[in-house]
């Protein structure tokens, strides 16, 4: 943004102290770009169901490799705190949890809910093997 | 759309070090952010250092002394130096606050004074608010009716009526929650931001106000309202502790009330 009369803009993203209000907001943004790419990562799982067995079974080695599973453990994440913090945004929608106390506990919830859950997803998949 | 990156005529360079004149004592160092629109170069980071048992409490009084005893060039707005007329809003210690109500003990080590954040700076610590008092004014921020005024009282409220406008008149315009805001910076060309939005719901909520119904007309726009993704700084900003994020939302269900 050039502005008018040649005066400079004074600086703002880099400036501005992280608040657990706008990191928090960035991160269910971002999260939610993740999971539009997870989306798509399902769609090549499902049609590779659909192209045969033999190219199922190269995309399961791949999605099962180290990489594959740290992608798949970050959108499991994703998808937890997306929902959490989509509940959030549902109750605040209603005019409730809006005194600053309030902001920062519920914030503190949605963050230890979605790494809880992301972990509890992944004993069950890791117990689940036997 | 975002622009994340501050154009070249704003990029900020290291500055002059004004060193304290008395050794001894405690030194405390502030990092100003100047520009000199009669030179027109680049802002610059200054450093002042002040012995920090001679000045007063608060980031204001430091301001002013290192302006009286240090650096008679430094400029920035004051007025009633106890929170009440807003003018001396400015980003310290990375948020936005009020300098006279800003304690020197809330901060640690070095205090860092910018201007309020993503607005034209006039000169040092001065920003361009006209666009943000053009703001407050498109919400038509004053009693609109139809029915003609009573010839022999006011306009009456009850308590309860009076009540709901508690956390809403007190706002002072000082800007610090809009220019706190990641979507203000980014839209503030047609998105009205909190400050002006809690003025709006400060309208809505007043029972005497019979315009209501074209007021919710006027912010149903994707941008002028609905550019807030409730992300809160403003309310975490708020020098006065008032709740423009909480305001925006009550307007938010207004306007979902009246459609269903």
């Amino acid at each position: 943004m050039q502005t008018k009369n040649n005066r400079p803009l004074s600086p703002h993203l880099t400036i501005y102290r992280p608040q657990i209000t706008s990191v928090l907001s960035i991160s269910h943004r971002i999260s939610g770009v993740l999971l539009a790419l997870a989306a798509v990562l399902l769609v090549w799982w499902l049609s590779a169901l659909a192209v045969g067995p033999d190219y199922f079974a190269t995309v399961q080695v791949a999605l099962g490799s180290g990489l594959g599973r740290i992608v798949l453990f970050f959108m499991t994440l994703a998808v937890f705190y997306h929902l959490c913090n989509g509940i959030r945004h549902l109750v605040w929608d209603t005019v409730h949890g809006f005194e600053l106390e309030a902001i920062r506990r519920g914030g503190q919830i949605v963050v230890a809910a979605a790494v809880a859950l992301t972990v509890v997803v992944w004993l069950i998949a890791y117990l689940g093997r036997g | 759309m975002a622009e994340f990156k501050l154009p070249a005529n704003s990029r900020i360079r290291e500055g002059k070090t004004h060193k304290a004149s008395t050794a001894g004592g405690k030194i405390r160092r502030f990092r100003i952010y100047r520009y000199d629109p009669e030179t027109g170069e680049n802002p610059r980071l200054d450093t002042y250092e002040l012995d920090a048992e001679r000045t007063g409490p608060m980031v204001l009084d430091a301001l002013i002394r290192i302006k009286n005893e240090i650096d008679p060039t430094l400029t920035f707005r004051r007025s009633c130096r106890e929170g009440i007329c807003g003018s001396c809003a400015m980003n310290i210690d990375g948020t936005n606050t009020l300098a006279c109500t800003k304690g020197l003990d809330e901060i640690d080590g070095d205090v860092t004074v910018y201007p309020l954040p993503h607005q034209e700076v006039v000169k040092d610590l001065v920003p361009d608010l006209s666009h943000f008092y053009a703001q407050y004014a498109s919400v038509k921020p004053w009693l609109r009716t139809e029915t003609p005024t009573p010839p022999d009282r006011e306009r009456l409220q009850s308590k309860a009526e009076r009540d709901l406008l508690d956390g809403l008149y007190e706002c002072i315009l000082c800007a610090c929650c809009s220019t706190s805001c990641p979507s203000y910076w980014w839209n503030s060309d047609r998105y009205l931001g909190p400050a002006a939005l809690l003025q709006a719901y400060r309208w809505i909520a007043d029972s005497r106000d019979e315009a209501t119904g074209e007021r919710l007309d006027e912010l149903e726009d994707p941008y002028r309202l609905y550019r807030c993704h409730t992300i809160l700084n403003c309310t975490a900003t708020c020098p006065k502790g008032l709740n423009p994020g909480k305001a925006i939302a009550e307007i938010k269900r207004c306007i979902v009330e009246r459609n269903i």
